[in-house]
C-alpha cells in the first residue's frame, strides 16, 4: 500500500486537516470566516496565498497540467495548455463557451483522455493515481437527481464510495455524510427527495456530495451555474470555510462573482489555449463601480431559472 | 389450505415469489438509469437461448441464461462506447435473437413454435423440480448482488461520471448490472414468459415512486408489490381459468394506478411545500438589489437564510 508515502506528504501540506470537522460545525467560526473575508476583500486572498506559500516550501504541485491536447470528436479542444495547482491554493479557470475549460477539468479527473502532454495529480501521473477518495468533484449538472427518488443523504452518500469502495459505511462514514450534509446547510432537508430542491439546493446536494469523503482537491465544474442568490452565498461560504482549512480548489468559472475574494489566481483560456495565468483580471465596465457586489444581477434572473428546474 | 397441497403448485408459488422479488429489485437500477425496455431486449435475445437448449437437449432455462448474459454484456458494451448508432446495433441484436429463437426451435427434432410459447408468456405449471433449483440460484445470485451492492449499484447508476471519479469499478459495475438484468429474465421466463419480463422489472418500481421519496423505500416497496402480484396472480390461475403472466402484469399495473390517484394529493401537498420554501428564499434573493453597500448586503442576505435553511 502507498499510504505510509502519502501520509508523509500529506502531514506536512495539511496540519490543519484533522481540526477541520470541529471548524465546520461551529457556526461562530463560520461568520468570524466571512467577516474577515468580506472586510478585506482583495487584500483577504493575499495574504492567505503567503500563509500557503510559507506552509509549502517548494512542495510539488498538487495538479499538474503540462502539454495537454485533447479532441472531442474532430475538433481539438485542448491544444497544448499548461497549469498548475499548489496545495492550498484555489485557482479559477475562466473562459467563454466552448474555449475549453469544462474539457480541461474533466480531463483533470482522466474523464477525457488526451492525445498529447501529460496531467499529474498529487505528484502521480494520472494513468496510475488511485487514490480518488484526495479528490471531490462537482460535475457541471442542473440536477442531482435520476430516474427513481433518492434522499439527499443517499445522494450525498455516494460521495462517500471512494473510501468504502466495495465495502460497507462505518459509523464515522455516516457522521461524514451528516457533516457534508450540514456544511452546505441542507440538514433539515437530508431525508426529503432531491426532486423536491431547487436549482440552488441541487448544487448544494453536489457540493456535499464531493466534501463527503473529506477530500485536499476540490474540482468543480461551473458551481454557481443556475445557483439562486441564497444558495450562491451558502456555497461561498462552504467555499470558504473548506480553503481556511487548507483544502485545495480548481473551479471552472463563467465570471468571478461572489468567489472573486477566495480565488488566488485565475487560468483563462481561449480557444483552447492558456491565455492568462496569474491575478484574477480586473473588473471593468459596470463590474468595477464602488458598491457593485457581483451578485445582484442575477437577483432577478435566478428565480425563474430555478422554476424551470424543478 | 388445498392449493399448496398439489407438488406443481407449490413449485409454481415458489418460483412465483422468487421472481416478484428478482424482478424489481434488478429494474430499479435499470429505471434509475432510465433503461427500463432493457429487460424486454434481454428477452428476446434469450429466446435464442431457448431454442439452443432444445436442439442440444439441454436445459432451457440454463441455455438462455447463458445466452442473454452475452446478450446483455453486448448491450452494456454498445451503450458505453456511445456509438452513434447504437440503437440500430441494439434492434439487430434483439429482432435477431428473437429469430433465432424461432428458427432452432423448429430445427430442434423435438420441438415446434407449441414449446416456444410457453416460455414467451409463461408456463407456470409445467415448472419442473430441476427448473426449481435452477431458479432458487439464480434469484440467490441476484439478491446477493442487487442488495449486497446496492450503494455501489445506486452511485453508477445516478451519475456514473461522479461514481467513476470515486474510483469504483465502474466498468464492472455496469456489466455486474446487465449480467444480474440477463439472469434475472432466465428466472422470470417460466412465470410471466421473456414478452412479460420487462414488465415485471419496471411496473412494481414505477408504482413504488409514486408514493416514497426514499431509494430504499422504492427498494423495499417495489419488492413488495412485486411478490404481492406475482403471488395472487398464481393464486388466481389456481382458482380461475386465466394465464398467470398476464394476470400478474395487469395486477401490478392495476397496484400502479391506485398508487397513482392515491399520491396525487401528497405530491401536491409536497410540491406545495417546496414551493413556499422556495418563495421565502426568494424574497430574501431580492433583497441586495435594494441596499447598497456589497459587505453589508451579502451578510444580510446569508444570515436571512440562515433562518430558513
Amino acid at each position: 500500500m502507498a499510504i505510509s508515502a502519502e501520509s508523509a506528504q500529506r502531514a506536512g501540506a495539511r496540519q490543519d486537516a484533522t481540526t477541520r470537522p470541529g471548524a465546520g460545525a461551529g457556526a461562530g467560526t463560520r461568520s468570524e470566516t466571512r467577516g474577515g473575508a468580506d472586510a478585506a476583500s482583495g487584500d483577504g486572498a493575499a495574504e492567505r496565498t503567503r500563509a500557503h506559500d510559507a506552509g509549502e516550501s517548494g512542495a510539488a504541485p498538487v495538479i499538474s497540467v503540462r502539454g495537454a491536447t485533447a479532441t472531442l470528436g474532430s475538433r481539438s479542444v485542448l491544444r497544448g495548455i499548461d497549469f498548475h495547482v499548489r496545495s492550498g491554493e484555489v485557482v479559477a479557470l475562466l473562459g467563454a463557451n466552448g474555449s475549453g475549460k469544462s474539457t480541461a477539468v474533466r480531463s483533470v479527473i482522466g474523464q477525457i483522455p488526451l492525445t498529447a502532454g501529460e496531467i499529474s495529480l498529487f505528484s502521480t501521473p494520472l494513468r496510475r493515481f488511485r487514490d480518488w477518495s484526495r479528490v471531490g468533484y462537482v460535475p457541471q449538472r442542473t440536477t442531482a437527481e435520476s430516474g427513481v427518488p433518492a434522499t439527499v443523504r443517499e445522494v450525498v452518500s455516494a460521495g462517500r464510495l471512494s473510501r468504502t469502495r466495495l465495502g460497507w459505511p462505518t459509523k464515522a462514514d455516516r457522521a461524514a455524510v451528516g457533516r457534508a450534509i450540514e456544511l452546505v446547510g441542507l440538514a433539515d432537508r437530508a431525508k426529503d427527495s432531491v426532486s423536491a430542491l431547487s436549482g440552488g439546493q441541487h448544487q448544494r446536494v453536489l457540493i456535499a456530495r464531493a466534501l463527503a469523503a473529506e477530500p485536499e482537491l476540490l474540482i468543480m465544474d461551473e458551481p454557481m451555474a443556475g445557483v439562486d442568490l441564497a444558495s450562491q452565498e451558502i456555497l461561498a461560504a462552504t467555499l470558504r470555510e473548506q480553503v481556511a482549512a487548507g483544502t485545495t480548489v480548481l473551479l471552472v468559472l463563467h465570471e468571478l462573482g461572489p468567489l472573486e475574494p477566495l480565488i488566488d489566481r485565475a487560468v483563462v483560456l481561449r480557444d483552447g489555449c492558456v491565455t492568462h495565468d496569474g491575478p484574477p483580471p480586473r473588473a471593468v465596465g459596470q463590474h468595477a463601480l464602488p458598491g457593485h457586489d457581483h451578485v445582484h444581477p442575477h437577483a432577478a434572473g435566478e428565480p425563474l431559472r430555478t422554476g424551470l428546474l424543478t | 389450505m388445498e392449493i399448496l397441497q398439489t407438488a406443481f403448485m407449490q413449485r409454481a408459488l415458489l418460483a412465483a415469489v422468487l421472481v416478484g422479488i428478482t424482478a424489481p429489485a434488478v429494474g430499479i437500477y435499470l429505471v434509475q438509469r432510465r433503461q427500463a425496455l432493457m429487460g424486454d431486449g434481454i428477452g428476446h435475445v434469450a429466446m435464442t437461448g431457448v431454442g439452443l437448449g432444445f436442439l442440444l437437449s439441454a436445459s432451457p432455462v440454463w441455455m438462455a441464461t447463458l445466452v442473454s448474459v452475452a446478450g446483455a454484456i453486448t448491450m452494456e458494451l454498445i451503450r458505453a462506447h456511445g456509438r452513434t448508432r447504437g440503437d440500430i446495433a441494439l434492434a439487430m441484436l434483439f429482432y435477431g435473437g428473437m429469430a433465432g429463437g424461432v428458427l432452432l426451435i423448429n430445427l430442434a427434432p423435438n420441438g415446434s413454435n407449441a414449446n416456444l410459447s410457453s416460455y414467451l408468456f409463461g408456463s407456470l405449471s409445467t415448472v419442473s423440480p430441476a427448473d426449481v433449483t435452477a431458479i432458487s440460484l439464480l434469484a440467490a445470485f441476484v439478491v446477493l448482488v442487487t442488495v449486497g451492492l446496492r450503494r455501489q449499484l445506486f452511485a453508477v447508476s445516478q451519475d456514473e461520471e461522479f461514481a467513476r471519479v470515486t474510483g469504483l469499478p465502474v466498468r464492472a459495475l455496469n456489466l455486474l448490472i446487465a449480467v444480474t438484468a440477463a439472469v434475472t429474465v432466465t428466472v422470470a421466463m417460466r412465470v410471466v414468459g421473456l414478452l412479460l419480463v420487462s414488465a415485471l422489472m419496471v411496473v412494481p418500481v414505477a408504482a413504488a415512486q409514486q408514493v416514497s421519496r426514499s431509494f430504499v423505500v422504492t427498494f423495499v416497496l417495489a419488492v413488495v408489490i412485486g411478490t404481492a402480484v406475482t403471488l395472487a396472480g398464481t393464486v388466481t390461475s389456481y382458482y380461475q381459468d386465466v394465464p398467470p403472466g398476464a394476470t400478474i402484469v395487469l395486477l401490478a399495473i392495476a397496484v400502479f394506478v391506485v398508487l397513482t390517484v392515491l399520491a396525487a394529493p401528497l405530491a401536491r401537498r409536497r410540491a406545495r411545500t417546496a414551493r413556499d420554501t422556495e418563495a421565502e428564499l426568494d424574497t430574501e434573493a431580492e433583497l441586495p438589489g435594494e441596499r447598497e453597500p456589497a459587505t453589508t448586503t451579502a451578510t444580510t442576505a446569508t444570515t436571512g437564510t440562515g433562518a430558513t435553511t
